[in-house]
């Protein structure tokens, strides 16, 4: 069996690359047992699985960023999306965002800083450290379904993208080893992604497949 | 019967809205019913309770702060109690607890030993009468379920 006919049996012939996005596992970071309360309701009610902690430190510490082994090492309790609380006592919020940034294991999780004071210098200040956004307080429901919204977005996007990039690298070896096969699946979805410029002259040259 | 649970449901709907016209609660309160559901039928309720229960800790530590009898007055210590107080006040929409906690936050910031003192006998009375308004509003939900009725959604323009 030709290499391109597995990949037609994986992807689906329209291209379409979406897949059903298991539940956001979020980390909330607040000193506040009240805001934590209600944040972890409004997370729960928008279908995302919710770990509460109440400080920076013990943010870390679950995530095992303080040396140990982490709480989240294990598979199921993967840290999707982190929110926290900008002013807390001993780490502030900003605080933890630059260690999260810091790391490379986690620095890709997003980190979304939630505080009641609409300070533009401090947005700005967590914006340019790399935070996903800042919610003012109070949290609304509003709020929270945006940011599942945009976290699930930028997740599906990394998906298609891998994907796609893992599509490419088995195109690359059908050329390498025959120059008929390579016709016999749809390539449209490939063509929309930067692609070299090898890569590309041998498709303009198959004009198959429109 | 349907009398009974029609007349309740009258009486829920005109004092929750009173509630918001004194000022007591404000739209936030609303958001946090909506988290409410068949699910989690208490989360209010459950919320409020840890709001009743910081504001005795956090009015403590405000107190111990302002003793003069223990030294000099450290009012930044008192203002992080004032800010915390405030944070929570209005994660749940008690709007008077939290306009009293601004005014006291300046009054911790200009070190104003009397107005903060004032400031921390007005937010104690004034938890404390949230607290009694709210435990009516919220037997009168259970006299309706009890009497087989459902608790109206009233809708705070």
């Amino acid at each position: 069996m030709a290499v391109g006919e597995v990949m037609r049996m994986e992807i689906p012939a329209g291209g379409d690359l979406t897949v059903t996005p298991p539940e956001l596992h979020v980390l909330a970071v607040d000193d506040s047992i009240v805001d934590r309360k209600v944040i972890e309701r409004l997370l729960r009610i928008s279908a995302c699985k919710v770990t509460t902690v109440d400080s920076g430190a013990r943010a870390l510490q679950y995530l095992g960023l303080d040396g140990n082994k982490g709480a989240s090492d294990l598979k199921d309790l993967k840290v999707n999306l982190i929110v926290t609380d900008y002013s807390m006592p001993g780490l502030t919020g900003y605080d933890l965002l630059k260690k999260i940034k810091e790391s490379s294991t986690f620095r890709e999780i997003p980190v979304v800083i939630m505080s009641s004071e609409n300070i533009l210098t401090r947005i700005e200040q967590c914006l340019k450290e790399g935070a996903e956004d800042f919610l003012l307080k109070p949290v609304k429901l509003a709020d929270v379904k945006r940011i599942k919204q945009l976290i699930m977005r930028n997740e599906a996007e990394e998906c298609k993208t891998s994907s796609l990039s893992n599509k490419r690298k088995l195109v690359e070896g059908n050329i390498d080893t025959s120059s008929s096969s390579s016709s016999s699946h749809d390539d449209s979805s490939v063509e929309d992604i930067p692609s070299s410029k090898r890569m590309k002259s041998e498709f303009e040259n198959l004009s198959s497949l429109h | 019967m349907n009398a009974g649970i029609a007349q309740l449901q009258m009486q829920f709907r005109d004092y929750t809205i009173s509630l918001y016209q004194q000022g007591f609660l404000d739209d936030q309160f609303t958001e946090l019913k909506k988290l409410q559901d068949d699910g989690s039928p208490d989360f209010v309720a459950e919320v409020l309770l840890l709001f009743f229960e910081d504001c005795v800790k956090l009015i403590g530590n405000m107190a111990r702060a302002l003793d003069k009898s223990t030294g000099t007055v450290d009012f930044s210590q008192v203002g992080a109690s004032v800010h915390q107080l405030k944070g929570s006040s209005s994660s749940v929409g008690a709007k008077r607890v939290k306009g009293l906690c601004v005014t006291f936050k300046e009054y911790c910031e200009a070190q104003n030993y009397e107005g903060c003192v004032r400031c921390l006998q007005q937010v104690d009375i004034e938890y404390k009468t949230l607290k009694t308004k709210l435990q009516d509003m919220f037997n009168l939900e259970k006299q309706i379920v009890q009497a087989g009725g459902v608790v109206p959604q009233v809708d705070i323009d």
